[in-house]
């Protein structure tokens, strides 16, 4: 009996490796999308979120406290849908900030963390795992199926998504690279993955609606900072500093860029 | 200590149908490190669920199965209520257990 059951997860395990193998044709997305399928119930998401959430509630640094006061946006305490009308202006900072940066906020002025020992890590890896990514995790999920509707009435958002557009169509760089080299037409792929056209609001919404992620081939779940980092780092350019306002610039264009979306994440990316 | 596992288990008509979600780094010990030193197999060896003290699935698991685990199955036998536990053992001896009842 267990011999069965041990060679069908088995099975499992080297289709996924086969699919990615036989599938050098056209058919990679269906292929992929049927491996996202597969593992709709099984998202490993799920664990970042359980310790997310742990993690948040749990009274941590040197104050004792916990994160349930985290004010972010809806008021202190008030997570569910939160993160579909991020980022804002907060008056309290005087700043526009993304999930990441308001939470290094809140652990910073609730738990009295230090910056320097919040962003010790901000990327998880084998053996060091990363506590943004968790609490990231958790507090995203509370948004799962509410509507992205981030606002620009503010005249801070309002100048942040000029800077943010500006920066999506700014080209430099020693490939002499604009995110809309890759990201401003449709059907383009990077190796056997399709981009999404992030000026066009159906590519924006797939594509923001489902991050942060957990990215299969890297076994950790990512964040919209590290994926902006990342796509900076292929560009080849400058570092982006983590939380700087440059990020949140882009992440307030492709947000906004994505309103009227339903927010489907944390999701799952190959 | 490890994490927990995320266990889901329902009743299906006759069957019940478990799925769980483990968290686990599962290295095979073929990879490198940026030193080039072999990073030492870690994985999961062995699986045992028992569903209201009955085992109902053992598995012996190797360096093929992939990083933080998807297991499903079904089994005939159970009933709404019932106690699924769940225990994995890795080759370092860590062990982790957890449990659901079947909604």
């Amino acid at each position: 009996m267990y011999r069965r059951l041990c060679l069908a997860a088995v099975a499992g395990a080297l289709a996924i490796a086969a699919n990615a193998a036989q599938a050098q044709g056209n058919d990679t997305a269906s292929e992929i999308e049927k491996y996202r399928q597969a593992l709709a119930d099984g998202n490993p998401a799920e664990l970042w979120e359980a310790r997310g959430e742990a993690m948040w509630k749990e009274a941590r640094g040197p104050k004792k406290a916990s994160l349930e006061k985290c004010d972010l946006g809806m008021g202190p305490g008030v997570v569910k849908g939160a993160y579909a009308h991020l980022p804002r202006y907060f008056a309290d900072t005087g700043r526009v900030m993304d999930l990441e940066t308001r939470i290094f906020h809140c652990m910073g002025t609730l738990q009295g963390i230090s910056e320097a020992e919040s962003h010790k890590v901000l990327f998880g890896g084998p053996g060091h795992r990363a506590d943004i990514e968790a609490l990231t995790a958790y507090v995203t999920s509370e948004s799962k199926g509410t509507v992205i509707n981030v606002s620009l009435t503010d005249p801070h958002m309002k100048q942040m998504y000029a800077i943010g557009e500006k920066i999506f169509f700014y080209r430099g760089g020693p490939h002499d690279f604009a995110c809309a080299t890759c990201h401003g037409e449709d059907n383009k792929r990077i190796r056997l993955q399709d981009l999404p056209d992030l000026t066009k609001k159906a590519g924006a919404q797939k594509a923001y609606s489902t991050w942060p992620a957990y990215r299969v081939s890297q076994g950790e779940l990512r964040t919209m900072q590290w994926r902006l980092n990342d796509c900076f780092r292929q560009q080849r350019f400058p570092d982006l500093v983590y939380g700087s306002p440059a990020s949140i610039a882009l992440t307030t264009y492709l947000a906004y860029n994505a309103n009227g979306a339903v927010y489907d994440g944390p999701a799952l990316k190959r | 200590m490890p994490d927990p596992m995320k266990i889901r288990a329902n009743q299906l008509g006759d069957s019940t149908e478990v799925k769980v979600l483990m968290s686990h780094e599962m290295e095979t010990g073929q990879r490198k490190d940026a030193q080039g030193k072999v990073i030492p197999a870690w994985f999961i060896q062995h699986v045992d669920v028992t569903c209201a003290g009955k085992t109902v699935l053992t598995a012996q698991w190797g360096t093929a199965i992939s990083k933080n685990p998807f297991l499903s199955f079904k089994f005939k036998g159970g009933n709404k209520g019932d106690k699924v536990v769940i225990t994995w053992v890795d080759n370092r001896g860590e062990k982790r257990t957890d449990e659901a009842t079947v909604a």
